[in-house]
């Protein structure tokens, strides 16, 4: 079956920088995606609960604002209570190489840092989603 | 995942997952709608339409909220356009209805037009039903943002409210042809700008032109973002439900949807039906070429295909 994949790109936090997850969902878009976009400042619950109503194969989330040790593992255990556990979960933003393996360890999928081409995120996804 | 069990359940995860089956053309969606249609037809569907930045999102979740007030279980289906190039979609409706997320009695689902021209998806007959049997006593609808013509909403609506904004355009743009005639409830929206009692009065005066005695369309000034004249506006949204039903109109328009509905269907089958013969032999392919050669022209082709499905079956 021919079908997008849908993403739910999500700002969890208080920083108020979307400029960069703006810039990977037009990405997306471009790649034959259904980006759902939930703007800036989002919970935890409320990225889960968007991300099952919406029944989206990947949550992309993007932080600046230092809180991803804590706010990236909340989203995907929250995911795993609601269902969701089949969920790709990839992170982005300024995050410090030595806070990846931990954020890995927690089931984020992968990180993806300043730089990186938006291609490489695609591909991840498309590569990564659980479902066919 | 058990959907039939965890639709009837309430469960989100099952109705979300039913959309997506439905979206993408999974058979097996079409037999559980089948197997439950007895129970659709209690939700109320309220259309919201209106050109891209009119407030359509902002005026549905300030509507859904104070439907929420009353226990009802809400559904909001909002649709963005698909890009005709890439076929992906920025889905952005959601962003002004953040708070509702976490409601336990919303559901909201966004969808792509993918290809369709209307104003809506072809999936949102489909995804009605799944919210009704879901259990939601209120489904609405968010189109695209619309143009002059995309009224598709009007086929799937009990109410369509046209959402409005000050500046448009002058007052040819109202009498033109097209959405501004579907509108069973106006809202001037951001009514604390410029122009706002010009253009309530402009929609007033063709709804003067429209001559209309049985029922005629409130235009109700709103600033949605202030949550200002929502109340009145959801009470004119009321009025019109209740003259539906005492004029009989009510189920006149479920059935123009059924028909509707049936047609598009049929016409959908009919496709599928050619998309499969092409496949067996190149009938179409032919006949294109031999229009191209002006051996034929198109009218004698598609009377020759449908002779051709006639006696192949298409199957």
């Amino acid at each position: 079956m021919n079908r997008p994949i849908r993403v739910l790109v999500a700002k969890p936090g208080l920083d108020g920088h979307d400029r960069g997850a703006k810039v990977v969902a037009r990405a997306m878009r471009d790649a034959g995606m259904e980006v759902i976009y939930t703007g800036l400042r989002q919970t935890p619950e409320q990225i889960a609960e968007a991300a099952i109503q919406e029944d989206v194969d990947c949550v992309a989330m993007s932080i600046l604002s230092g809180a991803h040790n804590h706010l990236f593992p909340k989203v995907v255990n929250l995911l795993k209570e609601k269902g969701g556990e089949d969920i790709l979960v990839v992170g982005g933003g300024v995050i410090p190489e030595e806070d990846i393996p931990g954020l890995k360890e927690a089931g984020v999928a992968e990180i993806f840092t300043p730089g990186t081409p938006t291609r490489e995120t695609i591909d991840f996804i498309t590569n990564n989603i659980k479902r066919d | 995942m058990d959907i039939r069990a965890g639709l009837l359940a309430g469960n989100k995860r099952a109705a979300a997952r039913l959309i997506t089956m439905i979206e993408n053309g999974d058979p097996e969606a079409i037999e559980i709608i089948k197997e439950n249609y007895a129970k659709i037809g209690k939700a109320r569907i309220i259309g919201i339409t209106g050109p891209p930045g009119a407030g359509k999102s902002t005026v549905t979740d300030k509507l859904a909220k104070l439907v929420r007030k009353q226990g009802k279980k809400v559904a909001i289906i909002a649709v963005d356009p698909t890009s005709p190039f890439s076929g992906g979609a920025i889905l952005g409706d959601r962003i002004r209805m953040s708070d509702l997320n976490t409601d336990e009695g919303v559901f909201i689902r966004s969808m792509g037009t993918r290809g369709a021209l209307g104003g809506l998806s072809k999936s949102v007959h489909g995804a009605i039903k799944v919210m009704d049997i879901f259990g939601c006593d209120y489904i609405f609808v968010e189109t695209v943002g619309v143009g002059q013509s995309e009224i598709d909403i009007v086929k799937v609506a009990d109410t369509v409210l046209m959402v409005m904004v000050p500046g448009l355009g002058d007052d040819i743009q109202a009498i033109k042809a097209g959405i501004m005639e579907i509108g069973d409830v106006f809202a001037v929206n951001k009514s604390d700008r410029e122009g706002a009692e010009k253009t309530a009065t402009e929609i007033e005066i063709m709804l003067d032109l429209n001559g209309m005695t049985e029922y005629r369309p409130p235009v109700k000034n709103i600033i949605a973002k202030d949550n200002k004249g929502i109340e009145e506006l959801w009470d004119a949204i009321e009025k019109h439900y209740e003259y539906m039903v005492s004029s009989g109109n009510f189920s006149k328009r479920r059935q123009n949807a059924i028909e509707t509905e049936i047609l598009e269907i049929f016409k959908q089958n009919l496709l599928d039906k050619v998309e499969k013969l092409e496949k067996k032999g190149e009938y179409l392919s032919d006949l294109i070429k031999k229009v191209f050669n002006k051996q034929i022209d198109p009218y004698t082709a598609a009377i020759e295909l449908s002779n051709i499905l006639n006696k192949e079956g298409g199957e």
